[in-house]
């Protein structure tokens, strides 16, 4: 089957990521409610809106750096813009998302041709700390001298005295599309001991990030990704062919800005606030980590750094000395003591060491990220079933990122 | 004129915390060819150090001293610091008041132990990676010994003060002829700048005029040609590292008086250094030296009202604005030399 001008491996494809996505709500909740493992279901909303939202961060981090291999050290900085723009949106026309969103886009698309085509003129390091500066220039900014568009520390969020023109008399009082408010949950059926949350703003999302995703998979099959992945492999190479590569760069990081913007403004659409922390360099380097825990060039690995790191950023947050007697309780006391006064280094508010830890193994041992990881035990139950893949007759793994 | 010699010697602190910083970090780049974004952790590790040794000072048991009562007419329980009792009062209040200059001798060793150790673990396996590779391992890095940190510490600023002598500030204006309370500068300040000279100079000539250095400075010129004449240029890159985290921990201990450590200084500062090293020119020692004063002074003259008046904001961006027009103008830096990381 073919759908979209897509091939049929990739209409597969896909349909999976429609099906996930669509079932989340349900796959995310495993256990029952009240069992003792109710602490890893993540199927509750807010968690899951931000599954989405950071894929879509990711998705289109990934279209510059996992084809063109320039590391963008400043991409948080449109998802600031983002949600600034939607916040000012919901402030002087209404809640509607409507108006925001594609504003959003279109703004952080500009901020992008901007730095874009300063930063792209240098490469490799100069072009990372390039993009931080400008990142932290904004970041500054936001906190200093534009606090009348951003409100400062404080963060921008709709008061009651805002113009809100377009306001009408019996519309929501939160950001919605079109009446459907994001907060609310469309359905909450329990069956059996299971409670299922069926949230319009997950589902609001999780449609963009399908898109998202498909435009996505498209660049990656069309021409000019091509033409991107070889900027990443050889661009010296290019340049002797007398191919001007910054157009195709420049357009791949606007894509990726624009993305980041998208994102950006849908975290505003979930929760009306923005404030300028979310243009911090750490911001931008959280979603260096994801795509490259998933596997930086390849269609899924965003994603799944993505939903990796929010989960068990979510899980390992939640886990406090109550939970972890629960879980050892069953040992010798001394051994108990000793094995929680470990994992307190790993989870609570340690989380991040956790995060650090695992960033680290996998740039050193596992440089193409989870779905590497994937495909070596698949590779591996293959040969045990007697498969042919000799190594020596494999393609070269490219390189993890371009010099 | 007054006002422009305040901006020059406001910005001398933040400057030689910035070259120190960016000194190490280009010692780092010349010698092993790698990108330490782990470079500020250790700016706070040194800082940390600082604070452990001055809790460790003040540690204190509860004695009953005999001469005083309480208003109930008790004995009164006064808490004694361990150094007091073991050293007399005299040595002990020395000890707790002089900590954070002691601290440099913990740290030197500390900061040499945990140079070494991130050198041979882990940075020795990725001099042949992309630079790309390098920045993402490191950072990986930072992020761990920063919550390490905040673990042990929490996560407010802990203030640490300056020795007595050196708190309140001296009026610098009357020394070189202006009116009094003019030139209004803190001593502690003067102390940073007085020893980021020294420890500069101290490297310098110890690259300069040891038979050490000699070796370090062929390495960086010719790696191969040195490793042919038989000489283990690796251990010696690997002890060049050991210095770089040092001269960082030790910038780290001093400048907890001017700012409370907390555990994101290092990512703070980091992100700043960096910005010196490329405005200075990669691989450019005297570069980076060089760039971190000027941008630390350009960056307090920024501050001024008067400045910053006429174009509003300019004092949180100045350091990147000049960043972007130096790469994008003069890609090798100020001091940098032709050819080394222009693409």
């Amino acid at each position: 089957m073919r759908l979209l001008g897509l091939s049929r491996k990739d209409t597969r494809f896909l349909l999976i990521v429609i099906f996930l996505t669509m079932a989340t709500p349900i796959l995310l909740q495993p256990f029952p409610e009240g069992s003792g493992l109710a602490t890893f279901n993540a199927g509750y909303p807010d968690l899951m809106q931000r599954f989405a939202i950071f894929g879509i961060f990711a998705i289109g981090f990934n279209i510059l750096f996992g084809l063109t291999g320039y590391l963008s050290f400043g991409h948080a900085a449109f998802l600031g813009v983002g949600s600034y723009t939607v916040v000012w949106m919901y402030k002087l026309l209404d809640y509607n998302v409507v108006y925001g969103l594609p504003l959003a886009v279109a703004v952080s698309a500009v901020f992008a041709v901007v730095i874009g085509y300063v930063s792209l003129r240098r490469s490799g390091i100069y072009f990372s700390i390039l993009t931080l500066a400008f990142a932290q220039m904004s970041y500054n900014l936001a906190y200093s001298v534009l606090t009348p568009l951003t409100n400062g520390e404080t963060g921008l969020q709709v008061y009651g005295n805002d113009p809100q023109v377009l306001l009408g008399a019996t519309e929501a009082n939160s950001p919605h599309f079109f009446g459907w408010v994001m907060n609310d949950n469309f359905w909450e059926p329990v069956i059996g001991g299971w409670k299922f949350t069926f949230n319009n703003g997950y589902y609001f999302t999780a449609i963009i990030a399908i898109i998202a995703f498909y435009v996505s998979l498209r660049i990656f099959r069309s021409p000019f990704g091509l033409m991107l992945r070889a900027i990443k492999t050889n661009q010296t190479r290019l340049n002797y062919t007398g191919i001007n590569t910054r157009p195709y760069t420049l357009a791949a990081f606007v894509i990726s800005g624009m993305y980041a913007g998208l994102a950006g403004g849908l975290m505003a659409a979930m929760d009306p606030l923005a404030g300028a922390e979310r243009m911090q360099w750490t911001a931008s380097g959280e979603v260096v980590l994801m795509t490259i825990l998933g596997g930086a060039g390849t269609l899924m690995g965003p994603i799944l750094g993505a939903g990796f790191i929010k989960y068990f950023e979510n899980i390992f947050s939640k886990i406090n000395d109550s939970v972890l007697h629960g879980w050892f309780g069953f040992l010798p006391d001394g051994l108990e003591d000793f094995l929680i006064g470990v994992s307190h280094f790993f989870v609570g508010k340690s989380w991040h060491l956790t995060l650090g830890l695992l960033f680290m193994l996998v740039v050193v041992f596992l440089p193409g990220g989870l779905v590497e990881g994937g495909q070596r035990i698949a590779a591996m139950f293959r040969k045990k079933s007697g498969g042919k893949d000799d190594a020596a007759h494999q393609p070269k793994p490219a390189p993890h990122v371009a010099e | 004129m007054d006002a422009i010699i305040l901006q020059i010697l406001n910005g001398l602190d933040k400057g030689s915390a910035y070259a120190l910083i960016a000194l190490g970090l280009t010692l780092i780049f010349g010698t092993l060819g790698v990108v330490n974004f782990a470079h500020g952790a250790l700016f706070m590790i040194g800082a940390f150090v600082a604070v452990s040794l001055q809790r460790l000072f003040g540690m204190s048991f509860e004695q009953i001293d005999e001469t005083k009562t309480d208003f109930l007419g008790n004995p009164l329980k006064v808490n004694v610091p361990y150094v007091d009792s073991w050293f007399g009062p005299d040595v002990g209040e020395w000890l707790i008041d002089w900590s954070v200059p002691l601290a440099i001798l913990v740290a030197i060793p500390v900061m040499l132990l945990v140079g070494f150790v991130m050198e041979r673990g882990l940075i020795k396996h990725f001099y042949k990676r992309p630079h790309a590779d390098q920045i993402l391992v490191t950072f990986g890095l930072a992020i761990v010994l920063q919550e390490l940190i905040k673990y042990f510490f929490g996560a407010n600023p802990i203030q640490t003060g300056a020795p007595d002598a050196f708190t309140g500030s001296f009026d610098f204006g009357r020394l070189i002829g202006f009116d009094p309370n003019v030139i209004i500068y803190p001593y502690w300040r003067l102390v940073y700048f007085a020893f980021a000279a020294v420890v500069i100079g101290a490297v310098f000539s110890f690259l300069r005029f040891t038979t050490f250095g000699m070796v370090v400075r062929a390495g960086m010129a010719d790696r191969e040609t040195v490793e042919l004449l038989g000489i283990n240029i690796d251990r010696r890159f690997t002890i060049m590292f050991g210095i770089a985290a040092a001269v960082a921990g030790i910038a780290g201990v001093m400048y907890t008086p001017i700012l409370a450590p907390n555990y994101h200084m290092g990512m703070d500062f980091l992100v700043l250094s960096f910005v010196v090293v490329v405005v200075g020119g990669m691989g450019s020692l005297p570069g980076a030296v060089a760039a971190g004063f000027l941008l630390g002074i350009l960056q307090s003259f920024a501050s001024m009202n008067e400045i910053k008046a006429i174009v509003p904001g300019i004092d949180q961006v100045i350091i990147y604005l000049v960043a972007i027009i130096i790469l994008l103008t003069r890609p090798r830096g100020l001091l940098g030399r032709a050819g080394v990381m222009e693409d």
